[in-house]
């Protein structure tokens, strides 16, 4: 695309809590194509900072590689990236926060990048439950190297190419479940209400945050036979409910007063407010979090909503009992024993 | 028969099964030679096995000071059944055969030019020994104690040893010692002038010490401030991280809460293990990992991304046998070509060559200044004989004025000042950028780092004479990297002669030895040992004031001499291969006949 967004802002942008405008959580302009579902996500990241809201530069996005992998340079200009290799962001991602624990790390991927060529790695990160939000745009369909299926592909679903899937799919959020993610969510990108403070919550909540997002790629997996097209997931997708999220020190005030809402809270004080349907499930329960999904596979439904939270796991740090400190700011004087202490240690040797 | 006769000068060679508790005897006997003041180098010649098969460990006491390999045996030790024919074959005439002799030798056995001697170990432990969960492990310990009294060593050296050992549990020094004195009684009431062979006390281990690089290593990384660890569990490096895992409980625990100042990650696999320490290292932290040759391959691709994005990776490859599995447990120098140039595209990588547990420390703490300041990968060529073997050393000092050179990193005030910045804009001429820590500035210093080509500004680009600026700014970087790197070290025995030899890391001490020999013979062979790539300008002047240079290493490939002519010009049969490849540490004998035969060859050919 070669046209250039106008750099100008109506004055009167509306700060948030922190002072900055939505603006200075906007990145350069999209090289994606027209309708893609990635840019939505986008869109729906930049909106989820602003109302969080958190500071550009302590979050620092991590991406792969793939169409999705490029989305990092389109939103939050003034945070630093890091778009590594195929499928190894997770690994840059636990060096890093091991590094400083104290940023917010947003990674984003694809479904090529995480469930094949990635999988090792997102599993293993997941099992660390590596403090982050872990955003898969998925697509279903390899869009940089033209719509080959990819394995969060459904089976039996057919995209531009015209064969029928014949490999069974991996379900990302089941797979998470199961070893260990602290707070799992599925979203449509077409459904910014919904996505908005699913990405909220995820930034919230301490641990591994999987949030994955059916994204329709336009050019080659929209087909009327598609599970991943926009008309497809639109047809198809049921919440678990709606969300809201209260940061901490904000007054409490909901509507709902029902024995329908849930209420969850967060290490820094956050509440979750999920309002259901009557006589749905607690989504601090893992194994009926498992259960739903596969119910609604079963009927080919797709459940969207916050599935699973659970924030007080113990992130990758607390597991292996890392100082508060983040380690890069610790000075040469309390990382180097020094001489004396070489001296002695070498009598040892001796 | 003539029976071989030294002080201090021999190679004692332990049959043993693995997992049989025979190291830490072993162990014992190594360290009481070390102890006497006599050098000592032991090497452990062990399989890729946890329990049952044979293992050899070979001792070589050498007053002279030579710690290579020597090769061949003047006593074994053969407490390993499976062995014993072999073992028994093996002994050069003269020498010296100890068993169990607790069961005869079979008839077979029959050989007039050796000495053997008899030892009934079992039947000593069975009827001497009232624990009887103790008495298999104190076989070992009974062995122990006859050499003490056929090496002439006395028994003291190796009591103070086990209660050093056993310091805070005294309990367990008592039946060690008493197994001791078991062995050392029967030798010197059977054998009392069986052996010729003597290690009598010196002073030449005044001030050392004795440990093994991957230690040394580790100690390197506690001192050079490293506080992220990403690795994947592989012999026979594993122990780096092990001891780094050690170090840092000692030195680095907050003393109230206990948490540490350091996180290790034992990864999914060695991928995700350098994954981890660029993550870190873009992140501010210094980072590092250690590995063998099938964990490089995998790196590769990582690898390249730091070159390429300008990230600090410090890498510690400890050697083993290749390719692909090859033998796990055994040492070679073949990865050199491998790492030089580790990943797809244009890449090449600062490689460090450490030849003992000091150079082990002090490259490891130069190796981080050394990323930081080029913003790149460097690269510690150890091995499995360096890396698992205890070296006779100097000790090792720090300095306490030395401040880590973390290189060029912007602060927020520096950020604050600047009127431009971009992350790869190369203004100091040395083709190194200024790069920034996220979190650092509100408003300045975010930048993108990506694998694929990128302008000044860390932007994506396609278009090609900015591809080709930053690759160019690559290579004058590279000539930063050699101005930096430490330096060969030349030894010139004779400025008129034209004769020189160069090698590195753990051939350098046979190397230095076969030199000896040679030169004894009246042959003289400069030498130049090699501490770095990229080569310095020394490296060539070397070469060029010599006709032929011999180029040792642990290799089938000649891969440093293949190094130096792709990076230099010059006649190819200039540069003489002397190469060495079983897995087992090359030797003096085996570098000064092979140079002798080459210069004879030449002699007679002209």
């Amino acid at each position: 695309m070669t046209f250039t967004r106008p750099k100008f802002r109506h004055p009167d942008l509306p700060p948030n809590a922190l002072g900055y405008t939505r603006r200075d959580y906007e990145g350069a302009l999209s090289t994606l194509c027209a309708g893609c579902g990635h840019d939505s996500i986008s869109n729906a990241i930049i909106q989820a900072c602003y109302e969080l809201p958190v500071e550009p530069h302590r979050v620092v996005k991590m991406s792969g590689i793939g169409c999705s992998s490029k989305t990092p340079a389109y939103f939050l200009g003034k945070s630093h990236g890091f778009n590594s290799v195929h499928g190894r962001m997770p690994a840059i991602a636990t060096g890093a926060n091991m590094a400083n624990r104290d940023l917010l790390y947003l990674g984003v991927s694809g479904d090529g990048d995480t469930a094949s060529i990635g999988l090792g790695q997102f599993t293993h990160v997941v099992r660390r439950n590596l403090n982050m939000v872990y955003i898969v745009m998925n697509n279903g369909c390899y869009g940089l190297t033209k719509g080959q299926d990819s394995a969060t592909a459904d089976r039996g679903s057919t995209s531009k190419k015209g064969t029928p899937n014949p490999f069974e799919s991996i379900d990302l959020c089941e797979l998470a479940l199961q070893i260990g993610a602290g707070f799992v969510a599925r979203g449509f990108s077409g459904d910014k209400s919904q996505l908005v403070p699913l990405l909220k919550a995820a930034m919230s909540c301490r641990g591994f945050s999987l949030v994955d997002v059916i994204s329709p790629c336009v050019t080659f997996n929209n087909t009327s036979a598609s599970t991943k097209s926009y008309q497809y997931v639109r047809d198809h997708a049921e919440a678990t409910g709606t969300v809201d999220l209260v940061p901490p020190r904000q007054e409490i005030v909901t509507d709902y007063q029902d024995g329908a809402t849930q209420e969850v809270t967060l290490h820094d004080g956050s509440v979750i407010f999920l309002h259901k349907e009557e006589g749905s499930r607690s989504i601090t329960d893992r194994r009926a979090a498992i259960d739903a999904l596969e119910s609604h596979r079963a009927e080919n439904r797709i459940l969207t909503g916050i599935l699973y939270c659970m924030d007080d796991g113990g992130d990758t740090h607390e597991m292996i009992k890392t100082t508060l400190q983040p380690l890069n700011s610790i000075l040469q004087e309390d990382l180097c024993p020094g001489n004396a202490a070489l001296q002695q240690l070498m009598e040892g040797y001796r | 028969m003539e029976k071989i006769a030294s002080i201090n000068d021999c190679v004692i060679r332990f049959a043993n099964v693995n997992g049989s508790g025979s190291a830490s005897a072993n162990n014992l006997f190594a360290k009481a030679v070390f102890r006497l003041g006599v050098p000592v180098s032991p090497k452990n010649i062990f399989p890729s096995n946890i329990q049952g098969l044979p293992t050899w460990y070979e001792v070589r006491v050498s007053e002279k000071g030579y710690m290579g390999r020597r090769g061949g045996a003047d006593m074994v030790v053969a407490i390993n059944s499976q062995t014993l024919r072999q073992d028994y074959d093996e002994l050069v005439p003269g020498g010296y055969f100890l068993y169990d002799s607790t069961r005869t030798l079979p008839e077979e056995y029959n050989r007039t030019d050796i000495t053997v001697i008899g030892i009934p170990l079992t039947d000593l432990c069975n009827t001497k020994i009232e624990n009887p969960r103790l008495r298999q492990l104190l076989k070992n310990i009974v062995y122990v104690g006859a050499l003490a009294s056929l090496l002439d060593m006395g028994l003291e050296v190796f009591t103070d040893s086990l209660k050093r050992q056993f310091k805070k549990k005294p309990q367990l020094a008592e039946p060690n010692i008493q197994a001791l004195e078991i062995g050392f009684a029967y030798a010197r009431e059977h054998h009392q002038d069986a052996c010729g062979l003597s290690i009598q006390s010196r002073t030449c281990n005044d001030g050392k010490i004795m440990m093994d690089g991957n230690n040394a290593l580790a100690l390197g990384a506690l001192y050079a401030g490293a506080t992220v660890a990403g690795w994947y569990p592989i012999t026979p490096s594993t122990s780096v991280i092990e001891a780094f895992d050690s170090f840092t409980k000692r030195f680095r625990l907050e003393p109230e809460s206990g948490l540490r100042k350091a996180a290790i990650i034992q990864a999914e696999d060695e991928l995700a293990a350098v994954g981890m320490v660029i993550g870190a290292a873009w992140n501010g932290a210094r980072a590092f990992t250690a590995t063998s040759g099938p964990g490089l391959s995998l790196m590769n691709e990582f690898l390249g991304l730091a070159y390429f994005a300008e990230i600090p990776v410090l890498l510690v490859d400890v050697q083993r046998v290749g390719p692909s599995t090859g033998m796990p447990t055994r040492t070679q120098q073949s990865d050199i070509l491998t790492a030089a140039y580790a990943s797809h595209g244009d890449t090449r990588h600062v490689l460090l060559f450490p030849a003992g547990p000091r150079e082990c420390f002090e490259m490891m703490a130069d190796g981080f200044d050394l990323a930081e300041r080029l913003q790149s990968p460097v690269i510690i060529m150890s091995d499995l004989d360096l890396g698992m073997n205890d070296w006779i050393s100097e000790p090792f000092s720090w300095d306490d004025a030395r401040r880590y050179d973390r290189g060029k990193v912007l602060s927020a005030a520096d950020l604050e000042g600047l009127k431009e910045w971009g992350r790869y804009l190369d203004v100091d001429g040395d083709g190194i950028g200024y790069r920034t820590y996220p979190g650092t500035h509100p408003s300045k210093g975010a930048y993108f780092t990506r694998g694929s080509s990128h302008n000044e500004y860390a932007a994506y680009t396609e278009v090609a004479p900015v591809y080709e600026r930053g690759m160019n700014r690559l290579l004058i970087k590279w000539e930063t990297a050699r101005r930096l790197v430490p330096p060969p070290e030349e030894k010139i025995s004779d400025p008129a002669c034209r004769i020189g030899a160069i090698f590195f890391g753990t051939s350098s001490p046979a190397a230095f030895e076969a030199l000896d020999i040679l030169k004894a013979e009246g042959i003289t062979v400069n030498s130049l040992r090699l501490r770095s790539f990229p080569f310095q300008p020394q490296v060539m002047e070397f070469i060029n004031r010599h006709d032929r240079v011999f180029i040792i290493e642990q290799n089938r490939d000649g891969q440093v001499r293949k190094l130096l002519l792709a990076e230099n010009e010059m006649p190819a049969v200039k540069l003489v291969p002397v190469l060495h490849f079983d897995g087992h540490p090359i030797t003096a004998g085996f570098i000064s006949q092979q140079i002798r035969q080459a210069l004879q060859a030449r002699n007679s050919s002209i």
